[in-house]
């Protein structure tokens, strides 16, 4: 289908932005790579009166490392992410996950902050903030708002971004030289949608995790940091430890059922993410079977 | 501001300069307002990439850019790349090959295996794949596209099959 007929504006400023959204409100949207907004307009899902096209505000484009800090401008593109050699030193997980987010074509033109504010469950890189314990960096007319991911992210398409604010920057804490990571999702086919996902940051020193923070994906209104992995901090893991830490996994997610998976299979494999991670990031592939026979 | 707007771009090489709705997407400006219809529309929703071209060098669905967007760039389609022998080799192949049918997903095909070339000369045959993964074929079942692709890469590298 074709989308709806609407209003376009072009602003010259991330100023002239805002004037806009404060001025239209829940009936602008913002257009940055297009690639989640496009869709659902030409799918008549949304039909907004005003677009603002952002892809002009060279200053929201670009990533910069200062000290310990990797900042990653809105309009910086998944293929930008993905050739970035300071995300790779810095931020690998992320290097990654985006090489999981759709297609080529799509990720030449999908941006990072369309992705975030867009807040699909089901996505990627909204999961790598929490597990990255990202800022997400929102402007308004009159102040700027730093939100750690972990607030940012309310339900479905929803997150804490006001309807006249505009994200224009995440910032990563750059990773420890002596951290880890762990990605993987379940797709039907690569670059659909995950049916469950699971990247988590980790520091490992002498076989037990100092720091673990997996964030699933897909298995809800939004992602989530796994709370059970808190239990398998700072103590030896134990085939029984890891099974109580998935069973107080199975307690705390409510995943949900859709034509791709039931809230049984999700569940199922979030507790297979879990276990997974744990051994990849220990080293310890006895870890990856359930003790039960193949 | 409903009303068209102006937008000057570059379309396989010649300056075009129009008036555009908001509304209207980059597939169909090619193929209402230029008649370049070797860009194809298949899902309209970024899923199918029939609707594969290039703008500044890098692909894109064309169905999931807005005209007004294209203000300033370069637009290459297929009737660009075929006209310029760019892909030549590559056409053959897939005739060759038998790697279209009915040919709807060919034209996004054939650039998306260009796209792919250009980056990565000598890809292996999950590399190909997963490069043409957004890139849907109802009818050939995949094999001969990669195998086309594959032949390409071999012809070009110097090593014929």
């Amino acid at each position: 289908m074709k989308a709806s007929a609407f209003t376009y504006a072009r602003p010259t400023s991330v100023a002239d932005a805002l004037g806009l959204l404060a001025a239209h409100g829940d009936n602008a949207k913002v257009l940055s790579g297009g690639q989640s907004l496009v869709p659902a307009m030409n799918l008549r899902l949304i039909s907004p009166d005003l677009i603002v096209d952002i892809g002009g505000l060279a200053e929201l484009r670009g990533i910069i490392v200062t000290g310990d800090v990797i900042r990653i401008g809105a309009l910086t593109r998944h293929v930008d992410v993905l050739n970035s050699p300071e995300i790779a030193a810095y931020a690998p997980l992320l290097t990654e996950a985006v090489a999981h987010v759709a297609h080529p074509a799509i990720r030449n033109r999908g941006t990072i902050g369309g992705s975030l504010s867009h807040a699909d469950p089901a996505a990627e890189l909204p999961a790598c903030m929490l597990a990255l314990d990202a800022t997400i960096v929102a402007r308004g007319r009159n102040c700027e708002r730093r939100i750690v991911a972990a607030d940012f992210f309310r339900g479905i398409f929803q997150t804490a971004l006001s309807a006249d604010e505009l994200l224009v920057a995440v910032e990563l804490p750059r990773a420890q030289e002596r951290s880890t990571y762990f990605f993987h999702e379940f797709t039907r086919r690569h670059g659909d949608y995950a049916l469950a996902g699971l990247a988590a940051q980790a520091l490992v020193e002498d076989g037990i995790f100092v720091d673990l923070r997996p964030a699933l994906f897909a298995v809800g209104d939004c992602p989530v940091l796994a709370k059970a992995a808190n239990t398998l901090v700072g103590v030896p893991i134990t085939p029984k430890r890891l099974s109580e830490a998935l069973a107080a996994l199975a307690e705390e997610l409510d995943p949900h059922t859709d034509q791709q998976a039931t809230a049984a299979m999700r569940g199922h494999f979030a507790g297979l993410l879990l276990r997974r991670c744990v051994s990849a990031l220990l080293g310890r592939p006895e870890l990856s079977s359930n003790g039960r026979a193949a | 501001m409903t009303a068209p707007l102006p937008i000057s771009l570059d379309v396989n090489g010649e300056r075009i300069d129009a008036h555009v709705l908001p509304r209207l997407n980059l597939a169909d400006f090619l193929r209402e307002h230029l008649h370049l219809t070797g860009t194809h529309v298949g899902c309209e929703h970024g899923v199918c990439g029939a609707c594969t071209i290039r703008v500044n060098g890098e692909i894109v669905r064309a169905c999931l850019m807005l005209a007004v967007q294209a203000d300033g760039s370069a637009v290459e389609t297929i009737e660009g790349l075929s006209d310029s022998g760019e892909i030549t080799d590559l056409q053959a192949a897939f005739r060759d090959r038998n790697a279209l049918q009915c040919g709807y997903c060919t034209p996004g095909m054939l650039i998306a295996a260009q796209d792919l070339l250009k980056q990565n000369p000598e890809p292996s045959r999950d590399r190909i794949r997963e490069h043409l993964s957004g890139n849907y074929c109802r009818c050939t079942g995949y094999q001969a596209i990669v195998d086309a692709v594959e032949a390409t890469v071999r012809s070009r590298t110097g090593r014929a099959a």
